[in-house]
């Protein structure tokens, strides 16, 4: 008996078990290989140069510009994303009060929360396309919208300010985010007993008093997801900066990204085995944040009794 | 989470990762075709192919269509009546032959064009291409007397040269230079600069009737990059221009960059230049030209294809070389900035090499090539090949242009050459459009980055 267990438990196991492996594993460790060559994507042939590609990381003033653009974006993208999802969340599904001690959503949550998703339906190349014109600078709808409201002084070019132009792709990114952690912290936040909320107003709590010790603490885990997940996406940012970037990457390397470099080296360059140095780097750096991510939500977790 | 399994599944992919570094081979198994086909050389077969070789034709599948590429292999069967011809007209030409690449098992002609096209530098480094030398040695197939190398224009081959081999052909001629409309300056009675003091007294004119005297694609430096060097060069001369193409030190401090760098400079400085132009995109700059926003615009003579539909009737869009920055420059206000585009290659490693070869050479001869200019409404680089044809005004300008520079067309290869030099170009011209660098800084930091080429071991270098 035991041994048809096993048997089916393979038999369920292993197929996913190959694919992931010669998918995903196997191109992995073939980055990781060629990242100690010089191959130039186009030839059988690649020679052996140890860490040289490594090495070269380090003097590449593209590359470091990258990693300074990538570490703000990693700062500014998830905090900014997960603030206003909460916020926009928590007054969706908390913000009203009813009587004397119900607490429920602001009039209309359903179809704000529906609105709010909108633009993770939209793939990433027609958001980027979508905000060119919003950013364009003399029909654009941004600096149109400022003239109209006589802050004249505002409009620039915002993709071509190298003071700005990093804030605006950001500023994108947290756009596209937003909806899909509305819905997934408003899925948490619906699974805590009313009872929490109500006996806490029954106490006196205001609504931040109450966000603060009842609601965030509860919807812990998923804020943690979160950060992970926007940090990920905050080190990639290509397709974004593809599209939506004067250059790309520009101006002079402002909104310029590992994703890009990576590509840039591997596809106009012909230096595979450099762009995977990239490739390697990049993954080391998200697996440490994952790591860091989930470690520190570990600590905090709270159980609800 | 068992930190054993972890690790073993590491010391597992490393491990994996190892086994074909012994073998110093990127993938598994290389596919391999075999030797070249050959067959009996003729005088009416040059180049020997072997008459039932098959043969795989790539085209790039973009504005010009692949008409005129199944009219040639029309015509190359009509020859060769045996041969299977497989014909793939695509778009995204690098992601699907960068595999066969890899595994030796590459078509046998392949027009490498396009955004996805592969970048050509790296697969002469790579020895992917074949020499052409047989192919532009052996007799055109319209005039029997004349060799393939001498019925094509001025350039094409030189453009398609690596290290003294050529390694590509050009089909399309190209000219760059800076656009207006015809229509317009008539109206106003304007008149094309031939100097650049001329060009700023113009500018102002044109600025006071209410038009931004230029625009240009600011989200892509080079369109406005390219103007500016092509003027330091005419100004500097060719052994400016073979100095830059060469990395040597200082070439890009040259007196006569410093002086186009300033003339562009002192556009923006004193407003002649479009509001915002640097954030705007070359759908953007070119419909705002188009919409006569704006007088100049820098360009390619693809330009007018482009404009199609967003071009009003009429407007009657001309390219002239960008002017003189004095009178004292070393070349005639006629020079221009002209030479080949849409690679044609053919692969090292094609099954049917002299196939591919013979399929150019039904290519570039004038029945085909004048077909082309037809289909395309564009100039193929072949001589003759649009004689007695009526042109639309801006390919037409574009002849002229070709015409009237004669042996004074130039073309530079720096920035196909070393992409890396061209990406940091790029950058600090854009920066240099915005007033952000100074002429000099600009200079600088082109210098610095050409030096930076010029010392990469890893960076296989070109001379002329």
């Amino acid at each position: 008996m035991k041994h048809g267990k096993y048997r089916f438990l393979a038999m369920a196991i292993l197929p996913a078990l190959a694919l992931h492996v010669i998918f995903v594993l196997s191109p992995y460790a073939q980055a990781f290989y060629l990242s100690l060559t010089d191959w130039t994507g186009v030839a059988g042939q690649a020679n052996f140069v140890g860490l040289d590609n490594f090495a070269r990381l380090g003097e590449d003033p593209l590359f470091l510009s990258a990693l300074g653009n990538n570490a703000l974006m990693l700062i500014v993208v998830p905090l900014a994303t997960i603030a206003i999802a909460l916020f926009l969340a928590s007054m969706l599904n908390l913000g009203g009060r009813r009587g004397r001690a119900e607490v429920q959503g602001v009039a209309g949550g359903k179809v704000y929360k529906i609105v709010y998703f909108f633009p993770q339906l939209l793939s990433v190349p027609i958001i980027a396309v979508l905000w060119q014109f919003v950013y364009s600078p003399n029909n654009g709808l941004l600096n149109g919208f400022l003239s109209a409201v006589g802050l004249d002084g505002l409009a620039r070019t915002w993709l071509a300010d190298g003071s700005v132009a990093l804030w605006a792709v950001m500023a994108v990114m947290v756009w596209s985010a937003v909806g899909f952690y509305v819905v997934l912290f408003s899925a948490a936040m619906d699974s805590i007993p009313r009872e929490l909320f109500e006996a806490a107003r029954l106490d006196g709590a205001g609504r931040l008093a109450t966000f603060r010790s009842i609601t965030l603490p509860l919807v812990r885990d998923n804020v943690n997801a979160a950060f992970v997940y926007l940090g990920i996406a905050a080190l990639d940012g290509f397709a974004l900066v593809q599209i939506l970037s004067v250059g790309p990457g520009g101006p002079d390397g402002a909104t310029e990204v590992i994703g890009l470099g990576l590509y840039r080296n591997a596809f106009s360059f012909g230096q595979f085995g450099y762009a995977s140095a990239m490739g390697v780097a990049l993954f080391f750096l998200t697996l440490t944040l994952a790591v860091i991510a989930m470690r520190s939500g570990r600590r905090t977790k709270v159980e609800m009794a | 989470m068992n930190p054993t399994t972890r690790r073993s599944v590491l010391r597992g992919a490393l491990a994996a990762a190892a086994t074909p570094l012994l073998a110093g081979c990127v993938t598994a198994g290389g596919g391999d075709q075999g030797p070249a086909l050959r067959g009996q050389v003729t005088k009416d077969n040059p180049l020997g192919v072997a008459l039932d070789a098959p043969l795989e034709v790539v085209i790039f599948k973009g504005a010009y269509g692949d008409q005129y590429a199944l009219d040639a292999e029309r015509a190359y069967n009509q020859r060769h009546p045996q041969a299977k011809i497989n014909h793939q007209a695509i778009q995204k030409v690098g992601e699907a032959l960068q595999p066969r690449f890899v595994a030796d098992t590459p078509p046998d002609v392949v027009d490498n064009t396009g955004a996805g096209a592969l970048d050509l530098p790296t697969l002469v480094k790579a020895n992917q291409v074949s020499d052409l030398s047989e192919l532009l040695d052996s007799p055109s197939l319209h005039d029997p007397s004349v060799r393939v190398r001498d019925t094509l224009l001025p350039g094409v081959v030189d453009d398609g040269t690596f290290n003294g081999r050529p390694r590509a052909l050009n089909l399309v001629y190209t000219a760059w230079g800076v656009w207006y409309s015809r229509t317009l300056f008539a109206e106003r009675g304007w008149s094309y600069p031939k100097t650049w003091d001329e060009m700023l007294t113009l500018c102002g004119e044109i600025k006071k009737s209410g038009i931004a005297p230029w625009t240009h694609q600011g989200k892509y430096p080079d369109y406005v990059g390219d103007l500016l060097v092509s003027m330091a060069f005419k100004a500097g001369g060719n052994d400016l221009l073979v100095a830059v193409d060469n990395l040597e030190p200082n070439a890009w401090k040259h007196e006569a960059m410093i002086n186009a760098a300033t003339a562009f400079a002192e556009l923006v400085g004193r407003g002649y230049v479009m509001p915002g132009s640097e954030g705007l995109s070359h759908t953007e700059a070119q419909a705002a030209w188009s919409q006569g926003k704006a007088a100049f615009l820098p360009s390619g003579s693809w330009l007018e294809s482009e404009q199609k539909g967003v071009t009003p009737e009429n407007f009657q869009m001309v390219m002239m070389p960008p002017p003189q920055l004095s009178t004292s420059d070393k070349m005639p206000a006629a020079a221009v900035r002209a030479g080949g585009a849409q690679s044609f290659i053919v692969p090292e490693k094609a099954r049917n090499r002299q196939g591919g070869m013979d399929f150019l050479r039904t290519l570039f001869a004038v029945p085909q090539a004048r077909r082309f200019a037809e289909l395309a409404s564009a100039l193929p680089s072949v001589k003759g090949a649009t004689e007695g044809l009526r042109l639309s005004s801006g390919v037409d300008s574009v002849r002229n242009a070709v015409n009237a520079a004669g042996d004074n067309a130039f073309r530079y290869r720096f920035r196909t050459w070393y992409g890396t030099l061209k990406k940091s170009w790029d950058d600090a011209t854009g920066e240099l459009f915005t007033g952000r660098l100074t002429p000099q800084q600009w200079a600088d930091r082109v210098q610095r980055a050409a030096d930076a080429v010029a010392r990469d071991p890893n960076i296989t270098k070109y001379r002329r």
